[in-house]
């Protein structure tokens, strides 16, 4: 079942004054997301995945083409953002109860989900307090506290060192099993992308446009093995003219 | 911080030293006043001790409460006024760039205009009224509010306003949790600017236009030659704004920082 439809003709930046055109972020975009799947979108830093992003979560609106959400989907969206943009003048348990649509439960869910990444601990701390992988959980947590059924992704592990990205990828896995969403998950990262999703869809540099999607069927276990994970970049992400390869829809 | 221990020490004898330099440069103070007073001999200068009489004479007649309660519910009044409408303004021209190119002549027109012809013009289109007289005052103040928190309103992080958005906040939740917070250094340092203004305008109002109030007794005072009553006011009026400092607006301020490392 489609989940997320997304077909943009053209998204341009506004140029400088009196000059028409302006600057061309994306152009001929198109691909579906079916319900609960973890899709991976794959593309050179700078190269539009997060403005991609913005169209699909409703921020940025001025853009040629349509994204459609099926009903499901679109009742409850988290958007995990490549800072962590937590509120620095709430604390940890706050920033996570702010997300959650009222009612009484809500800091007991909050705590829950403080627990589930790992940081119950820090609860009444501030952002500032916190290093910056410890704010990426609590980003992380108050993403899950919304019971998304579609969330965005945005290089959500980006400048961590590779062993606490590792750990937030596991995290991230295991909090899914719980409780399934639909993932568009932006990267630039190829190992991170096999290691997590269930497509990739590859993008070319600016103005960004999709060159070709892959169906990633591996196991848990060869999606934890480096050479598995290299072997699959090698055969199927290292030639981006190749398109079609391995591609569904 | 070195080695010795003494960083736990540091921070209390540094508020004692600048509190004991705070005394020291007080009771220089009077005590030139004391000596030009009993070197000048006249009563247009009297010394401390006929203004700490005139003082606890105020007090035991119960006239200093009354007036100096007076004063202080006007200010108060104008005061909350001017801070919520000129906070309004301030972020709706911070937010909206037409706005803020529209309302930014008019915005000069009142910062420059004199606080004295506001305040005649309140009292001859409204008459010699406690709502003349306190609006008055809050007119004067609400530019200075609007400028700084516009300022404020101006520098609201993107970032934070698209988190609120994709995350469904609403109106009112983005206001109170996103956008109040980051305006409040920029309405701390309004209030704390305007409450100084703001009661020295609402002497002028009182000695304008009103029977009660420090600005009235001021102004009987100056009929008399009384200058050691005025300064016994003066100086009950400072005391009191003084303690407001110290016990609303500083520690209102320091829990609104709370979160700063």
């Amino acid at each position: 079942m489609t989940a997320v439809s997304i077909n943009i003709k053209a998204k341009r930046y506004p140029g400088g004054a009196g000059g028409k055109s302006g600057h061309l972020a994306l152009s001929d975009t198109r691909f579906e997301v079916n319900q609960n799947e973890f899709v991976c979108v794959l593309g050179p830093s700078g190269c539009g995945k997060t403005t991609l992003l913005n169209l699909i979560a409703g921020i940025d609106k001025s853009y040629d083409g349509e994204i459609t959400l099926s009903a499901a989907v679109s009742r409850s969206l988290a958007y995990v953002f490549q800072t962590p943009r937590l509120l620095p003048w709430r604390t940890a348990a706050q920033n996570v109860e702010l997300a959650i649509d009222g009612g009484a439960s809500s800091s007991s869910l909050s705590m829950d989900l403080l627990a589930a990444v790992g940081i119950e601990k820090f609860a009444a701390n501030y952002p500032g307090e916190l290093s910056l992988g410890m704010q990426r959980r609590v980003s992380l947590a108050r993403a899950f506290a919304r019971r998304p059924s579609l969330m965005l992704m945005d290089e959500p592990f980006v400048s961590l060192d590779p062993d606490a990205a590792r750990e937030l990828r596991r995290l991230l896995k295991q909090m899914l099993v719980q409780q399934p969403a639909t993932i568009i998950f932006v990267t630039h990262d190829h190992r991170e992308a096999v290691q997590l999703a269930d497509r990739i869809v590859v993008m070319s540099g600016a103005p960004a446009k999709v060159v070709k999607q892959v169906r990633v069927l591996m196991s848990d276990n060869q999606r934890n093995e480096v050479a598995s994970v290299d072997e699959f970049i090698e055969k199927n992400l290292t030639e981006p003219r190749r398109a079609g390869q391995g591609a569904s829809t | 911080m070195t080695a010795t221990g003494i960083p736990d020490l540091k921070p209390q004898s540094n508020i004692l030293r600048s509190a004991g330099w705070s005394a020291t440069s007080l009771i220089c103070l009077i005590a030139v006043w004391w000596v030009a007073a009993l070197v000048i001999d006249s009563r247009n200068l009297p010394a401390p001790d006929q203004v700490f009489a005139s003082f606890t004479d105020a007090l035991a007649s119960g006239e200093l409460v009354t007036h100096v309660s007076i004063t202080l519910a006007r200010v108060l009044v104008s005061f909350v006024l001017a801070m919520v409408i000129g906070s309004a303004i301030g972020i709706f021209m911070g937010r909206s760039e037409k706005l803020n190119s529209f309302f930014d002549g008019w915005l000069v027109l009142a910062l420059n205009l004199p606080a004295l012809v506001t305040i005649i013009l309140c009292y001859i289109w409204f008459g010699l009224t406690e709502v003349a007289a306190v609006t008055a005052v809050a007119i004067n103040k609400i530019p200075n509010v609007s400028v700084t928190v516009r300022e404020g309103a101006r520098a609201i992080s993107t970032d934070l306003m698209e988190m609120a958005q994709a995350y469904q906040f609403g109106k009112w939740k983005t206001f109170r949790h996103v956008v109040l917070p980051q305006l409040n250094p920029f309405i701390a340092a309004a209030a704390r600017s305007g409450l100084a203004l703001v009661w020295k305008i609402v002497l002028v109002v009182e000695l304008l236009g009103r029977s009660d109030g420090v600005g009235f007794q001021l102004h009987l005072f100056f009929q008399l030659f009384d200058v050691a009553g005025l300064l016994a006011y003066a100086i009950a009026f400072i005391m009191v704004v003084q303690l407001i400092e110290l016990l609303v607006l500083q520690p209102w301020e320091r829990s609104a920082n709370r979160w700063r490392r």
